[in-house]
């Protein structure tokens, strides 16, 4: 008896193909679209729609863990957006920084002298000193302190490109001037209103009055509150133990059709090891990595973007596995009526495309409504670009697909010999 | 008429080692196309695994079934595939998929076919509703229908690919006996109307009237039948049999083939 059984056995072992070679399936292969994705990806829908409260649970945590994603982001380009604020409005090919310089909030101090050892390279047509300082501003409406951040420079050398700064320049050659960024925190009083109102504003930063003769935009930051405005001369005043020799920041202003990075290259040469030349790339990059790696809050909102993906992938998993093992049985039926693995593969992942599409939408529209709250609220630039939302996008994609790719081993489970 | 199934020398075991339990022990059976075989016996005495090893849903250890020419042993996972989208089921619980209407549900079954447009497969399912009785239930899902109306849709679904053979679970276990015998009279008729052989497992007395054969098992065999028993009349010409163990030891009304 069991000799048919072997011979049988026996020739398909030796035998190249199968003989079910000539009806058997098609070889299965990886195609990106195929009418088995069409089908399944009906059935799916069809699935998904015949339980609406399931359906909107699902679409729901597809959505709480896009806004997740999407605010975590936003609060994430906020704090590089608003932290390289001040280095993309430094205007000028070169900068020389102190080494020991890791964030321009918190610059050590050069020598400006390195500024005119600079000027010795051709190229170079003029070096700018920047001064940045810390120093407590007194709200004019309540008297409260705050500090704020001072920026003082020579306007007329066209060093710093702030929004609303070019018709202040001659007011704010006068001693004692400044011009408040109207984008600070409320917290320094409504500056920009008091102005429109009286025409100018006595302020008084640290121990010295001072004149408002404008506003600028620049933008708090994760570093500084607020900013003002100023000339070298007044910032000085302000902080009088800030030497006119002592820089913050020198900008190297080239000769047009100089080549900056080989005059970088000239100038490290040149010039003791007590400065570092960076490009103007080069200074933002430095700001940006230093809020993204050297501080915390850089780690935490990478760690909290990164939660955000895994809570969502544990949410649609969540979701696609309670699905297949409800529907355990009809999957069984299903293979038990000559549908492969492969074929049910596509239905599981389409249902995790489609929940991953209707979770983004309105994922979308709530972090539109909580960025614009949040940004009210922190005054910091919260935009919800395109381009994030298309990242987003593809994120959320991946993360339902990861979620449905596991739940596939569920999925195997389902024995077609069960049916019987 | 040509042999559906051909089972030959056929056993299974669950388990291994001390824990083995011999399930089919060197069994034996032929169904010719066209032909309705009824499978009765007591629980546990392998019809169940003989239909899922006829339907290729398990791989077979020991012994030969060529089913609609193509001999299961050693196929492999694809190729039981293939061999299944050839071969209707009908289940106990008639397997419907719930979210789906009931023509959708018959659709189902031909779209393991890429072929075809979906306006096709579900005109071709809304006749094979008709052919059951169900006019008129094209959009219904299956929690709107009744217990018999669901296995008409099973039946269906079994039948819309014309498979050239139908395996039967327990049809009418969850039926009354009206709906039952309607219900196998339909799947006898249609499938015979196909030159489709039906293999039915039933415990059900009511309807083993209804095929060309009965065969009982017991551990695991066919019982024991006589060549001669293939001359007898078939059993859909008795009425009135008592309970189940009274119809096994009827041999002489009872047919199986003898290897």
């Amino acid at each position: 008896m069991n000799m048919l059984a072997g011979s049988a056995v026996g020739s398909l072992g030796k035998a190249e193909h199968s003989p079910f070679y000539d009806f058997a399936l098609p070889p299965e292969r990886v195609r990106p679209w195929s009418p088995d994705w069409a089908r399944a990806s009906r059935l799916a829908w069809r699935q998904l729609r015949a339980e609406p409260a399931r359906l909107l649970a699902a679409v729901t945590g597809v959505m709480f863990a896009a806004i997740l994603v999407l605010m975590q982001l936003g609060f994430r380009a906020a704090l590089f957006d608003t932290a390289t604020a001040l280095p993309e409005a430094l205007h000028a090919e070169l900068f020389l920084s102190n080494p020991m310089t890791t964030a321009l909030f918190r610059a050590e101090p050069i020598p400006r002298a390195r500024g005119f050892q600079a000027l010795a390279v051709p190229e170079v047509l003029k070096a700018v000193p920047i001064y940045l300082a810390q120093a407590p501003w007194r709200n004019p409406e309540n008297g409260t302190h705050r500090a704020i951040q001072l920026i003082g420079f020579d306007a007329e050398d066209d060093a710093v490109k702030i929004v609303g700064l070019s018709p202040l320049v001659p007011a704010l050659k006068r001693v004692d001037t400044v011009a408040f960024d109207s984008s600070s925190r409320p917290e320094f009083g409504d500056i920009a209103d008091l102005l429109a109102r009286d025409g100018s504003l006595e302020v008084q930063i640290g121990s010295l009055e001072v004149r408002v003769v404008g506003t600028v935009r620049l933008g708090a930051s994760f570093g500084a509150d607020g900013n003002v405005v100023m000339s070298d001369d007044t910032l000085r005043h302000i902080v009088p133990a800030i030497r006119a020799a002592d820089a913050s920041v020198l900008a190297l202003k080239l000769r047009p059709g100089a080549n900056p990075l080989r005059v970088q290259a000239e100038l490290k040469r040149l010039l003791p090891p007590d400065v570092v030349v960076l490009t103007h790339a080069q200074l933002v990059q430095r700001e940006h990595d230093y809020w993204d790696s050297t501080t915390p809050i850089g780690v935490i909102f990478d760690f909290c973007s990164l939660l955000s993906i895994f809570i969502g992938m544990v949410i649609v998993y969540q979701i696609l596995f309670t699905d297949i093992v409800s529907h355990l049985r009809e999957y069984a039926t299903l293979k038990a009526m000559g549908f492969t693995n492969s074929y049910l593969n596509k239905v599981v992942i389409s249902e995790a495309l489609i929940l991953a599409v209707l979770g983004f939408v309105p994922g979308v529209a709530g972090s539109m409504v909580l960025y614009r709250y949040a940004a009210s609220a922190t005054y910091l630039a919260l935009d919800l670009t395109g381009q994030r939302c298309a990242w987003v996008f593809l994120m959320t994609l991946a993360m339902c697909i990861c979620a449905g790719l596991l739940t596939l081993r569920k999925l195997y489970q389902a024995d077609p010999a069960e049916v019987f | 008429m040509s042999t559906t199934v051909e089972v030959q020398d056929l056993s299974y075991a669950f388990g291994a080692g001390s824990l083995r339990r011999p399930v089919l022990v060197n069994l034996n059976l032929a169904v010719e196309a066209g032909e309705v075989v009824l499978l009765t016996g007591p629980s546990g005495s392998g019809k169940t695994t003989l239909m899922a090893l006829i339907g290729a849903l398990r791989a077979l250890q020991e012994g030969s079934c060529i089913v609609l020419g193509r001999e299961l042993g050693g196929a492999r996972d694809r190729d039981r595939v293939a061999i299944r989208r050839r071969i209707g089921f009908v289940f106990q619980d008639h397997r419907l998929l719930g979210f789906l209407t009931a023509a959708q549900n018959v659709a189902m079954s031909l779209e393991v076919d890429p072929a075809g447009s979906e306006r096709d497969r579900m005109r071709r399912a809304v006749a094979m509703l008709e052919a059951v009785g169900l006019a008129g239930y094209a959009g219904a899902r299956p929690d709107e229908l009744s217990g018999g109306q669901r296995q008409r849709v099973a039946i269906a679904r079994a039948l819309v690919r014309n498979p050239g053979l139908i395996l039967a679970d327990e049809p009418t276990a969850a039926l009354d006996r009206q709906s039952g015998a309607e219900i196998t009279r339909i799947l006898c008729e249609l499938a015979r109307q196909r030159s489709a052989a039906v293999l039915i497992v039933t415990h059900d007395v009511r309807i083993l009237d209804m095929g060309d054969r009965v065969l009982a098992m017991e551990d695991g065999r066919i019982g024991a039948v006589s060549a001669s028993d293939r001359e007898l009349p078939p059993l859909r010409r008795a009425r009135g049999f008592g309970p189940l163990e009274d119809v096994v030891e009827m041999s002489p009304l009872v047919k199986g083939s003898a290897s």
